[in-house]
């Protein structure tokens, strides 16, 4: 169960972001979870509702994309889908491929209450 | 009142948190960040490859399932290899210093590290227990993993190499129920092969088949480190490794493109 510590590794990021854009609250926070990160969207998700209580995101909402997977052939050159145990080409059956989505495990964006006389754009 | 990062969510201000416009005087901002959630880890995990790389010492990560044969490869491996090389061990268990004190009777350091209630090591981790270990009097570093299929694929802990064990009295098809793990492999070890001769369930062509089918021609070699040893085909894999270029190894390697951070 090593979500709960990517949820902990989540809200510090998150409270170092809304220190920084002196924020006075976090809404909706976006990550991705891509099906090889290693991470159970479901178990993170349940674990953000406990690692969350006492921290800036205590009320925040957690959304989580989970891309699919596609793989580039390093023989025939083409992208195709594939399945976490299955990352064959699909054109030519090659085991030569390169994962191009499928691993992530990242923060999208924060959404971020701030005072008004911060900039309403931040990047 | 938030103890972590000064920003305050109280009852009075918890609804601008959903993003209530009407709540008073300030304005929702979506910041976007594409940052890795183990950026963290992964930093930590680059300190410790460039403690290795200073020292010029090979540091390997051993996973596998609790059972297959790690803490015995280890001891083994020291009695073929601790009269040219100078070895240590990190030892990862949840609780108990058994292991640990099973390598130290082959004469060479171990550091423990109890993980308590934690599935897998981590970077951080693994630098503390850094700072027990004579680095720079070492050529080779072993990071047993706890034992796990799961939860220790995710942290990169600095290893320049991920050795995974698959032992012979698991199913052939481990790869392709745990890929994550063996696509983090650069070398696969059948452990236990001695015993395939009577295991007539597990098939060597299916396990390879398995992890082809993850994408990986990582190599796959047997080991026995009891019963009739054979280890000729690991220590030949080590030497190998200990003489080439330490190309940096990061556990997950960024096929994603360039992570964006703020």
């Amino acid at each position: 169960m090593h979500e709960l510590s990517i949820c902990q590794a989540l809200i510090d990021e998150v409270a170092r972001i809304a220190t920084h854009h002196d924020a006075r609250a976090v809404g909706r926070i976006t990550i991705e979870v891509g099906p090889l990160s290693g991470v159970e969207p479901e178990l993170l998700a349940r674990a953000f509702e406990i690692a969350r209580i006492g921290t800036c995101a205590a009320e925040a909402q957690l959304s989580i994309a989970v891309p699919g997977i596609m793989v580039r052939c390093s023989d025939c050159g083409v992208s195709s889908r594939a399945e976490p145990n299955r990352l064959l080409c699909a054109s030519c059956g090659g085991y030569r491929t390169q994962v191009l989505e499928g691993n992530e495990l990242r923060l999208r964006g924060v959404e971020l209450d701030v005072p008004e006389e911060q900039p309403s754009a931040v990047h | 009142m938030c103890q972590t990062c000064g920003c305050t969510v109280t009852a009075g201000n918890a609804q601008l948190a959903a993003g209530d416009p009407g709540a008073g005087p300030g304005a929702t901002t979506t910041v976007t960040v594409l940052k890795d959630l183990l950026a963290a880890n992964d930093e930590a995990a680059q300190h410790n490859r460039t403690h290795f790389d200073e020292h010029g010492v090979l540091a390997i990560n051993l996973m596998s399932s609790p059972g297959a044969g790690k803490t015995t490869l280890l001891e083994a491996t020291i009695r073929a290899l601790r009269d040219r090389y100078r070895i240590a061990v990190i030892e990862g268990d949840l609780e108990t210093d058994n292991d640990t004190v099973r390598i130290r009777a082959q004469g060479v350091p171990a550091v423990q590290i109890t993980t308590g209630t934690a599935c897998h090591l981590d970077a951080h981790l693994v630098h503390r227990a850094l700072h027990d270990l004579p680095l720079a009097g070492l050529d080779l570093l072993f990071i047993e993993n706890v034992g796990n299929l799961v939860c220790p694929a995710s942290f990169d802990l600095g290893q320049h190499r991920n050795v995974v064990l698959l032992c012979t009295t698991e199913g052939d098809d481990k790869p392709a129920k745990y890929p994550v793990m063996f696509r983090a492999a650069d070398l696969v070890v059948l452990s236990k092969a001695d015993l395939l001769e009577v295991l007539e369930d597990f098939d060597p062509a299916r396990a390879t088949a398995a992890l082809r089918a993850l994408g990986r021609d990582t190599p796959i070699i047997r080991t026995a480190a009891r019963r009739a040893p054979r280890l000729e085909d690991w220590l030949a894999w080590l030497e190998e490794q200990l003489s080439a270029p330490r190309a940096l190894a990061a556990l997950r390697p960024l096929e994603t493109g360039p992570t964006v951070h703020v």
